[in-house]
């Protein structure tokens, strides 16, 4: 049983006005197949949280660990991480020109791998993948996202999601700006990579919608960089009925 | 089937025929000159004040390196060379009397006016065929003597074609360029130089594009110790465009140096100019000096030029400077773009957060970033080729990194 454990993280990042401190001590824990939501107000904290496990140079860790499976993920580098079995899907991810979704994708599964897949079965794989993620072949020679609408981008966040198989993954905001239709072909992608894996997962959203499609077996209330309660499933129906106020009020925000 | 020929050196040149019209308009090379259209121009050497060095024209150029090129009396004989043919077009020296000798511009610089007051023989590639053959002009065969050359690539109307002038090996060479385009041909030019790590070559290509022509010219400059190809473009009838595109990646201690020069002259012609280039090393150094200039019969132009560098490494210099002129007020469109950045860590994150090192991230990037031009060349054997080429450049420069 595969475990990701995140204790006591603390992260801060430079801005001009000096250091800003954002992570305040977040305490998590994500068995292998379970479906943990992060649900929090704008600017709580929550993509700081996905880019600091995934090591994104801009965020420092001020103190905490992250480790899979007893291993220290935060001594690691980017693409160790990622190697290690760590997958964030990106709420903003960004275009790289020249660089075609199949030679990325071929790049990327041979890295994760260690070796350069099959031919014949990653074909197989890529085509089945593209064609439930309801995208066309003629994205595998388009530059990787460019061009590509919001709901685009997010799918070929899954389409990498389900081809390379991580042991975890963050998705931040995987859900915001798609329609009804989108997110339910993104959701069935993730339910998909999470059936054929046993993947962990760490949804975080701003909206209770895409619950309904991935079930969370937990539901954490983010605010001002920790922490600030959780439950099951009905703590989600609960954010929606009454919003984030009752968190806020009294919830130090500097 | 393609056939390799080897072409040597025809016997000694006929004397006596220097009956070279200089295309000059009169004016003195000590005039300073407004608008690019009245820079002095001349095929005779001697027409040109020694240069210092500090002129715009020369004032990147590492000089005196380069500076007997600009004095010395040059070794103006043919250079042997190899091609291979294809059925749409012919390969040949012709005198320097020929009337083809001078039809499509005349030098503006030392070096070249004085390339063109020594060379004996012209290359003379014809393209005849309408199949868009292609046919590669192989010259590895200069030695390390100062030499100057001469080379003439004609389009005939309705022709279509490419032609590739690749070098390599050691050069200490100036050089003209002549490329005619004739009406309603479409003529594809790439001049790759991947010369030996101590050669000097400075050319000067001048195109004139005839009515509903297209011209693609295409530097690439990979090899060499001081490299300069300086294209001027006349878009001399009506509908003529001409897609300029430039690819370099200069190492350590390596110069290269590009001025695309576009001069519409007739109405509804365009221009598409797209340069773009990797430096890597201590004292890389890349130049590129983009004019465009719309001239007062020019009406209906469009055009758009853009350069833009990828820094690698410190110790590096990339100049960048678009230069817009612009005499009539009827124009469709005209716009420039100009940047020199680092690499993107956005990209490298995204690239690395799927498991990709950061080294081959980066390679990735400069790789994607330079295929946009290399995408363009429109020869896919030769696309192949410097794809290759580019990725032993980035292999190498990591390598020392
Ligand atoms: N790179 C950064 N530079 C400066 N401030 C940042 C940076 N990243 C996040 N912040 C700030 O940290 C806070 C949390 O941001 P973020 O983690 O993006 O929140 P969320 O994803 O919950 O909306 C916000 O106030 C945001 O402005
Ligand atoms: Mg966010």
């Amino acid at each position: 049983m595969s475990v990701l454990t995140i204790e006591d993280l603390q992260v801060s990042v430079e801005t001009e006005q000096g250091t800003k401190h954002i992570l305040r001590g977040v305490d998590l824990s994500i068995g292998e197949g379970e479906t943990h939501a992060i649900m929090g107000p704008n600017g709580s904290g929550k993509s700081t949280l996905a880019y600091a496990i995934a090591g994104h140079p801009k965020y420092h860790v001020e103190g905490g660990s992250v480790k899979l499976d007893g291993e220290e993920m935060l001594d690691k580098t980017v693409d160790e991480r990622a190697r290690a079995g760590l997958f964030l899907a990106m709420q903003y991810p960004v275009e790289i020109p020249g660089v075609s979704v199949s030679n990325f994708l071929r790049t990327a599964k041979t890295a994760i791998d260690g070796e350069a897949p099959a031919i014949r079965g990653w074909i197989k794989d890529l085509d089945s993948s593209m064609k439930a993620l309801r995208m066309d072949k003629s994205f595998r020679e388009r530059n990787v996202n460019e061009g590509f609408s919001g709901g685009e981008k997010k799918r070929n966040e899954i389409l990498q999601l389900e081809l390379l198989k991580p042991k975890f993954a963050v998705l931040d905001e995987t859900d915001s700006g798609l329609d009804v239709d989108a997110l339910k072909i993104v959701s069935e992608g993730v339910n998909r990579a999470k059936e054929n894996t046993g993947l962990g997962i760490l949804l975080i959203t701003h909206y209770n919608r895409i619950l309904r499609y991935v079930k969370p077996d937990f539901v954490h209330v983010f605010v001002a960089g920790k922490v600030a309660e959780q439950g099951g499933p009905e703590l989600a129906v609960r954010l929606e009925n009454e919003g984030y106020d009752r968190f806020l009020t009294g919830a130090t925000v500097e | 089937m393609a056939a390799e020929t080897t072409v040597t050196a025809p016997a000694q040149s006929e004397p006596g025929q220097h009956g070279l019209v200089a295309h000059s308009d009169g004016g003195s090379a000590f005039v300073p000159v407004q608008t690019r259209s009245e820079r002095f121009t001349s095929t005779s050497v001697d027409d040109f004040a020694q240069v210092t060095g500090l002129e715009f024209e020369w004032k990147f150029t590492p000089f005196a390196t380069i500076k007997h090129l600009t004095t010395d009396d040059l070794d103006g004989s043919p250079t042997a060379f190899s091609y291979v043919e294809s059925g749409g077009a012919t390969v040949d020296w012709i005198d320097r009397s020929d009337a083809l000798i001078g039809s499509a511009g005349a030098p503006e610089e030392r070096a070249s006016a004085n390339a063109w007051t020594r060379f004996e023989k012209a290359l003379h590639v014809k393209v005849t065929g309408e199949a868009g053959e292609e046919t590669v002009i192989r010259r590895d065969r200069f030695d390390g003597s100062a030499r100057a050359a001469h080379v003439v690539i004609e389009a005939v109307p309705n022709s279509k074609g490419v032609v590739i002038l690749e070098n390599s090996g050691s050069a200490n060479l100036s050089e003209n360029v002549e490329i005619v385009v004739g009406d309603n041909a479409q003529l594809t030019v790439v001049t790759v130089q991947e010369w030996d790590d101590s050669a000097l070559h400075l050319s000067s290509h001048f195109a004139r594009v005839g009515r509903d022509a297209n011209l693609r010219h295409v530097i690439v400059s990979l090899g060499g110790s001081v490299v300069r190809v300086n294209p001027s473009i006349h878009l001399v009838e009506q509908g003529a465009s001409i897609d300029s595109f430039g690819l370099y990646f200069a190492d350590a201690g390596q110069y290269f140096e590009q001025r695309p020069y576009i001069d519409h002259v007739a109405a509804n012609t365009r221009s598409r100019v797209n340069y773009k280039g990797a430096l890597q090393g201590e004292k890389a150094h890349t130049v590129w000096v983009g004019d465009v200039l719309i001239g007062p019969h020019a009406d209906g132009t469009d055009s758009y030029e853009q350069n833009r560098n990828l820094v690698l490494s410190e110790g590096t210099r990339a100049d960048s400077i678009p230069n817009l002129e612009i005499e009539t007020g009827n124009i469709q469109g005209a716009g420039h773009a100009s940047s020199t950045g680092r690499f993107d860590d956005e990209q490298l994150f995204y690239l690395q957060s799927r498991g990709i090192s950061e080294e081959e991230a980066r390679r990735l990037v400069v790789r994607g970033f330079l295929a946009e031009i290399i995408q363009q060349i429109g020869s896919p054997a030769l696309e192949a080729r410097l794809s290759e080429a580019v990725e032993a450049e980035l292999v190498r420069s990591q390598a020392v990194r």
